[in-house]
């Protein structure tokens, strides 16, 4: 790791030693703004567009500090929607930030005002706490970015079982202005793929924080706890479940670091993100899991943090698309080839690698 | 706690100049019929003209300085070249214990003379070496190691016995771990050294024990008063424990932890590119066992690039065995599944045959090398070091 990034982690988690608060109604208010004063609220964003112009290997191991930390922010949501006004050449705002794909359920319409827009936006996360969803929708048959306030829509408030907020906005009839509307290059199978695999290789990042703080929490239970007169970790059998543990939570670390890698240096990031989404799915199951066993009934309740790392998991797993959805599409690309195909695949080193859409930035 | 980590590696574009150039080599090999793709082929494809094929390339002994007959290429280049080997299930056996771990033993832990004397050869793909570690009583323990060195005139006189050498029927060398001082109650790893025996020298005797399939490649070697001259000592009298455990991180990163049953697989999805749809569940089931083994990958060779910054990461090699060993016995599952054919190691339909191979193999996955409990083990006391 190199010593400019282990310093900005550093940073980040004294942030959060000084400014994290018990977050009810599942927001941070206190510490976004430190976050935001700390300058990693818009890390891999391009600085022409108001952002930091980080890498992706940093900015992924930022959001992997802030899932360990268990944030009540929405630090890769901002990323994502900061990312999707970039791509249509705008200035990003500050303050926190959702995105959310359109989908079939939504249109927007151009009127001589300048857009209507009627549909449904489910799960949006943090609706209820941001000024700004940047929407990636169509219209008239291009994709385009559409920067929605909330406020303007009815909000339906939900939430993961994390409790992070994931609210169904209603738009009927929603007016923006022209300037509110941008259209993008390309088609829109293309800019809503270069999303997917953005918003996916962000919950692996997070994915990986999370299953961090679960191995340490239970290795330091397994050491504090007292059972037959000795320390969990005196037992073989407990020893086996934490380096099975520790196993998993390696593999996705580094399922993260390669997707965010590729990202920086490959012209098609599509084959190590969406491996990496694939790996994430069952490597948390396992994690949490165990996790759980360790730490017995206590680990169960509210009162311990162990839920703080499990239920991050259990819900990020399926968001932006399950391991299982991810999974089909990388074994697409193997069955596509002819005979022979799977191992330059594997190495990307198929003559014609990825399918059409798949570069991420 | 310790933190262990993993940076991700990108191979430098030389290096995919050069998996080019062993595809085409590949090509031409299993074309002509030379060779004939085989699961597990680094422990049962012993091919000694292949192996000189490859050292008349220069693709053995690729981390050996060129002064003894090496590339020098460096970890990452030979990381290429093996897994294009073992991708292809080329036969490997013979040159793959000396390419791996021996010659590096040698070069770290050698004299002059040994290294100017053995490391060429090896290089050339002439020169083979089995692993003297285990014994009749020592398995997972390898600490209780019995064999014994006395101390005669001009060198060593050894006796006693070494367990699951494969190869030793065909090698040349077995560097062998043997007791030169009694334990000592307080360090049971002291008094333990490294020799390289000629296993050409009289009172060396090879006993085949055969697989469960018949297959010949372990042995039981006994030693009898086999005369082992000073220059053959490896490294220092007493540090054998050391010396072996600083192969550890060699001996279980590779991609060989992670490809033995992968000819099996790409069989498998060479079959289903011509079948109609897998449905929806199949794809998930292929595509899980695909993203498995391309994060692995990318393990190991975060493994590769840290070996050749001169670091020996244990505790991540660890892991990266105990996932790379079950990912190869998962293959077997998921092709039961997508491809089903009866196991049958005669068949003329490669999927049949393959997974003969994988399944009557697989037992020695999670054992050879450390046993995936030794390994969580060590893992495991990692993790809650105070």
């Amino acid at each position: 790791m190199t010593s400019e990034r282990d310093d900005l982690i550093d940073a980040v988690n004294r942030t959060c030693d000084r400014h994290q608060q018990p977050a009810a109604d599942g927001w941070d208010e206190a510490l976004w703004a430190a976050l935001e004063n700390l300058g990693v609220t818009l890390l891999c964003v391009p600085e022409e567009n108001g952002g930091a112009g980080a890498d992706h290997a940093m900015t992924a191991a930022v959001l992997a500090t802030l899932a360990a930390r268990a944030a009540a922010v929405p630090a890769a949501e901002t990323l994502l929607a900061g990312g999707l006004l970039a791509s249509a050449g705008q200035q990003v705002p500050a303050g926190p930030l959702s995105a959310a794909p359109a989908g079939q359920e939504l249109t927007i319409r151009p009127d001589g005002r300048g857009y209507v827009l009627t549909g449904t936006l489910a799960r949006v996360p943090w609706a209820r706490h941001v000024r700004t969803v940047v929407m990636l929708g169509e219209t008239s048959g291009r994709p385009a970015v559409a920067s929605l306030d909330p406020q303007a829509c009815v909000l339906q408030p939900g939430a993961n079982l994390a409790g992070e907020p994931r609210d169904t906005l209603v738009l009927d009839a929603v007016q923006l202005s022209g300037g509110q509307v941008a259209e993008l290059p390309g088609r829109g199978e293309q800019a809503t793929a270069r999303f997917a695999l953005r918003a996916a290789a962000a919950r692996v990042a997070q994915l990986s924080g999370a299953a961090q703080r679960a191995l340490e929490l239970s290795t330091a239970y397994s050491c504090e706890r007292q059972q037959f007169g000795r320390p969990l970790r005196a037992f073989q059998v407990v020893q086996q479940h934490l380096a099975a543990m520790a196993g998993e939570v390696l593999l996705l670390q580094t399922a993260a670091a390669a997707a965010a890698l590729a990202m920086d240096t490959s012209a098609d990031p599509g084959l190590a993100i969406t491996a990496a989404k694939t790996v994430a799915g069952p490597a948390a199951t396992a994690i949490c899991a165990i996790a759980h066993q360790l730490h017995g009934a206590i680990g169960f309740t509210d009162e311990h943090p162990l839920h703080l790392a499990t239920t991050r998991l259990w819900a990020w797993r399926e968001e932006y698309g399950s391991d299982h959805e991810w999974a089909a599409r990388l074994a697409e690309r193997a069955l596509a080839g002819n005979g022979g195909a799977l191992w330059p695949m594997l190495t990307g080193t198929l003559p014609h690698s990825g399918p059409p859409g798949s570069a991420a930035s | 706690m310790a933190r262990f980590s993993l940076d991700a590696v990108s191979l430098p574009g030389s290096a995919e100049g050069l998996r080019q150039d062993v595809r085409d080599f590949l090509a031409g090999e299993i074309g002509s019929g030379r060779i004939r793709p085989h699961c597990d082929s680094w422990l049962s494809g012993w091919d000694a003209a292949f192996s000189r094929r490859l050292g008349a390339r220069g693709w053995i002994g690729m981390t050996f300085p060129r002064q003894y007959g090496g590339t020098d290429a460096g970890a990452l280049h030979r990381f290429v070249v093996t897994e294009e080997l073992l991708a292809a299930g080329a036969p490997v056996a013979a040159h793959w214990i000396a390419d791996r771990q021996s010659g590096p033993a040698l070069l770290r832990f050698g004299t002059e003379q040994q290294r100017a004397e053995i490391l060429p050869g090896i290089a050339r793909g002439e020169l083979y070496f089995a692993i003297g570690m285990s014994e009749p009583d020592a398995g997972s323990d390898l600490a209780s190691v019995r064999t014994r060195a006395s101390r005669v005139d001009g060198g060593w006189l050894v006796s006693g016995a070494k367990l699951w050498t494969s190869g030793a029927h065909h090698a040349h060398f077995m560097i062998t771990l043997v007791r030169t001082a009694p334990a000592a109650e307080a360090d049971r790893h002291a008094g333990l050294s490294q020799l390289i025996i000629d296993l050409a020298a009289p009172g060396v005797q090879i006993r085949p024990i055969r697989l469960l399939t018949g297959e010949h490649h372990f042995n039981e070697v006994v030693l009898a008063d086999v005369f082992v001259p000073d220059s053959r000592l490896l490294g220092r009298a007493g540090d054998g424990w050391h010396q072996v455990t600083s192969e550890l991180a060699f001996e279980r990163s590779g991609p060989e932890r992670i490809l033995s049953t992968f000819p099996l697989l790409a069989a498998a999805v060479d079959q289903l590119t011509s079948q109609p749809d897998l449905g929806r569940a199949g794809k998930a089931a292929l595509g899980a066992i695909l993203g498995r083994l391309w994060v692995l990958r990318q393990m190991s060779l975060a493994i590769a690039a840290r070996l050749q910054a001169g670091e020996a990461p244990n505790i991540e090699a660890a892991v990266v065995k105990d996932l790379g060993t079950r990912f190869e016995t998962a293959v077997v599952e998921a092709v039961r599944l997508l491809a089903p054919a009866e196991p049958d190691l005669a068949s003329a339909a490669p999927l049949s045959r393959l997974l003969a191979e994988a399944i009557s193999h697989s037992p020695g996955f999670t054992l050879r090398g450390g046993t995936s409990e030794i390994l969580r083990g060590i893992i495991a006391k990692g993790l809650i070091a105070p």
